[in-house]
């Protein structure tokens, strides 16, 4: 029981990171339809970002995510006007090439610059908890508020600002949101900034419990696709429900099955469900 | 209709097939062998990948997979149970386009994004089964010493041999090739082709006027899977090893690059494609990380710049020509 509920808070904490990567994962889909690949490979700037901040920099760690967010919108705006603006009306594969192309460049970026060995954060909120046989470390907890605060913020952003009703309504109806005044490209480079934000956040989040190092966005890409195909394209509720669901199965899944195979859960997992329904567990019919 | 045997469309392809039969004769540089060698295996594959997502628009990122379900089979029955290149060989394609109709019947109810992420994950699952499951496949150490092609005897005592013989090697990988285009075009001008692009344009459409969309897709899709089998089989017998790494869903997106590099829905862009992006790869070597920088900034800008890959290039610069006269 111990194990379980161990799992269970393990799967909330990655649970939350995805929900986070897959969230700005899914409204850039929403809005420019682009299979961002390279989502992962700007994760990993963030992760980076706040790493040397916080060591070489000595900035505050919650100061370190910030800037790392706000130096993740400026290259995903800048990545929006150069890569993804002449590509819009092209066939989406197109995106997806241009995005396997910035996964090379971004990636190896990182490498000549930082070299491939794995960097550890210094420690930071250690402390442990212990509570009904569960111990945690405080940075898991903080993990999980902070991915939570941001989902919320998104939300708020998004039903409370005007950018975010453009957004909202370029989601839902393109040529309706251009009809009404809304400057749609523009709308497009704030997604992409917006949406690379979220993913700096959760690297950011995530990287003093992981290890950072130059390849580790292309497991999180994998996955963050996994759940945003599960919780529907474009869905927002469906993807922080999609990442719970993930981070909770593949803690729990990795405990109790062969540890042989757990890493493949997500993409098992997924294949079974598109099975079983082709729109995936939230979408629609189309 | 122009049917004259000197007609662009007969006389271009037949000028390049003419150079690659003639092209190994000229050179002794190995080298250069091995490069065309390999770009009949990555041609044979893109071909494939072709087949079903530009002529069908489906966009199946497990190509790697039947690929790498392909080189494993020949590779483990010529390796493990002793049998023969040339047996082992069509049981690869067909190992490969079993797992394509197994695969291809759920995943094919999707559509769009949904449809390729969820191949992509079964690329995934591939690899790491071939990865973990040593007993067969020897995991991460690889399966070593794949014998080559056996010898062809012909009439007089005389023998073709493919053992540390790249020129013979080199041609029978070009007859596969030329084999797999063959097949494909005939396909693609049939009435089965014309049924691949109406799905491809819309499937309600395509469904109104009696053309089952699912059939049609699946039969694309195993057909395709049946030839990334065969370029895995050669790979395999050409190369001697085979690690996990070559199922990998990299090679699922090398291989697509390649595709819409050189032109995706026609017949000549995959195979142009992947002769000149290995060589461009290999040419970049030196340079270590630099070079996929480089290379990355080169995708981004054809893909920009030539969103048609380089046969549409090919084809704004000629229609150019033929209105100026």
């Amino acid at each position: 029981m111990d194990l379980f509920l161990q799992q269970v808070i393990n799967g909330i904490m990655v649970g939350s990171v995805y929900s986070l990567v897959a969230l700005g994962l899914t409204i850039i889909y929403g809005i420019l339809g682009v299979p961002n690949f390279a989502h992962g490979s700007l994760y990993m700037l963030g992760a980076y970002f706040s790493f040397l901040l916080v060591t070489a920099g000595g900035v505050n760690y919650w100061l370190a995510i910030i800037i790392s967010m706000a130096a993740l919108t400026v290259i995903g705006m800048v990545i929006e006007r150069i890569v993804f603006r002449p590509l819009v009306n092209a066939p989406h594969l197109n995106s997806f090439i241009a995005a396997i192309g910035l996964i090379y460049v971004i990636d190896n970026v990182a490498l000549i610059v930082w070299g491939p060995d794995f960097k550890r954060f210094p420690p930071l909120y250690d402390q442990l908890y212990h509570f009904l046989g569960v111990t945690i470390t405080l940075h898991r907890i903080i993990i999980v508020i902070t991915a939570v605060v941001l989902i919320v913020l998104l939300e708020l952003f998004i039903k409370k600002t005007t950018i975010g009703s453009a957004i909202e309504a370029t989601a839902q109806d393109r040529v309706g949101a251009r009809l009404s005044g809304i400057n749609v490209t523009r709308v497009d480079m704030w997604t992409l900034g917006l949406g690379t934000s979220l993913a700096a956040a959760a690297g950011a989040l995530i990287g003093p419990i992981l290890l950072v190092y130059p390849a580790m966005g292309g497991a999180v890409t994998l996955k963050a696709f996994v759940i945003i195909i599960l919780g529907g394209m474009g869905s927002i509720p469906g993807a922080i429900l999609g990442g719970f669901i993930l981070g909770l199965i593949e803690s729990i899944g990795g405990a109790y099955l062969t540890t042989n195979y757990h890493e493949v859960l997500a993409f098992g997992l997924l294949v079974t469900v598109l099975a079983i329904k082709p729109t995936g567990l939230f979408g629609k019919a189309h | 209709m122009n049917t004259s045997p000197l007609r662009p469309g007969f006389l271009i392809p037949a000028a390049i097939i003419l150079m690659a039969v003639v092209a190994p004769l000229l050179s002794e540089n190995r080298y250069l062998h091995h490069l065309m060698i390999m770009a009949c295996v990555w041609g044979i594959a893109a071909t494939a990948l072709n087949l079903v997502m530009g002529y069908a628009g489906q966009v199946n990122l497990a190509h790697g997979a039947f690929f790498g379900i392909g080189a494993y089979t020949s590779g483990l029955l010529m390796l493990k149970l002793g049998i023969g290149f040339w047996i082992a060989l069509p049981l690869a394609c067909l190992t490969a386009a079993l797992f394509g109709l197994l695969i291809g019947m759920p995943s094919l109810r999707t559509k769009g994004a949904y449809f390729a992420i969820g191949t992509l994950c079964f690329n995934v699952i591939v690899t790491v089964i071939i990865d973990r499951w040593e007993n067969l496949t020897e995991g991460q150490r690889g399966l070593l010493g794949i014998p080559p092609p056996s010898a062809i005897p012909l009439p007089y005592g005389l023998t073709v041999r493919f053992d540390n013989n790249m020129v013979a090697t080199y041609y029978l990988f070009l007859i596969m090739l030329l084999l797999t285009l063959f097949v494909t075009r005939r396909i693609v001008i049939s009435l089965m082709g014309k049924d691949f692009r109406a799905v491809k344009g819309n499937e309600e459409l395509a469904a109104s006027i009696g053309i089952n969309p699912f059939r049609t897709k699946l039969i694309a899709f195993v057909t395709s899977t049946f030839f990334a089998g065969l370029a895995g089989g050669l790979y395999a017998s050409y190369i001697g090893f085979l690690s996990p790494d070559i199922s990998d869903f990299h090679v699922t997106f090398e291989v697509l690059i390649q595709v819409m590099f050189g032109g995706i829905g026609t017949m000549a862009g995959p195979i142009i494609g992947a002769t000149i992006l290995p060589v461009i790869s290999e040419t970049l070597h030196a340079l270590a990380a630099y070079r996929m920088v480089a290379y990355g900034i080169m995708l981004i800008a054809v893909i920009i710049f030539l969103p048609t890959g380089i046969m549409g290039g090919l084809k704004i610069v000629w229609t150019k020509c033929i209105t100026r006269k």
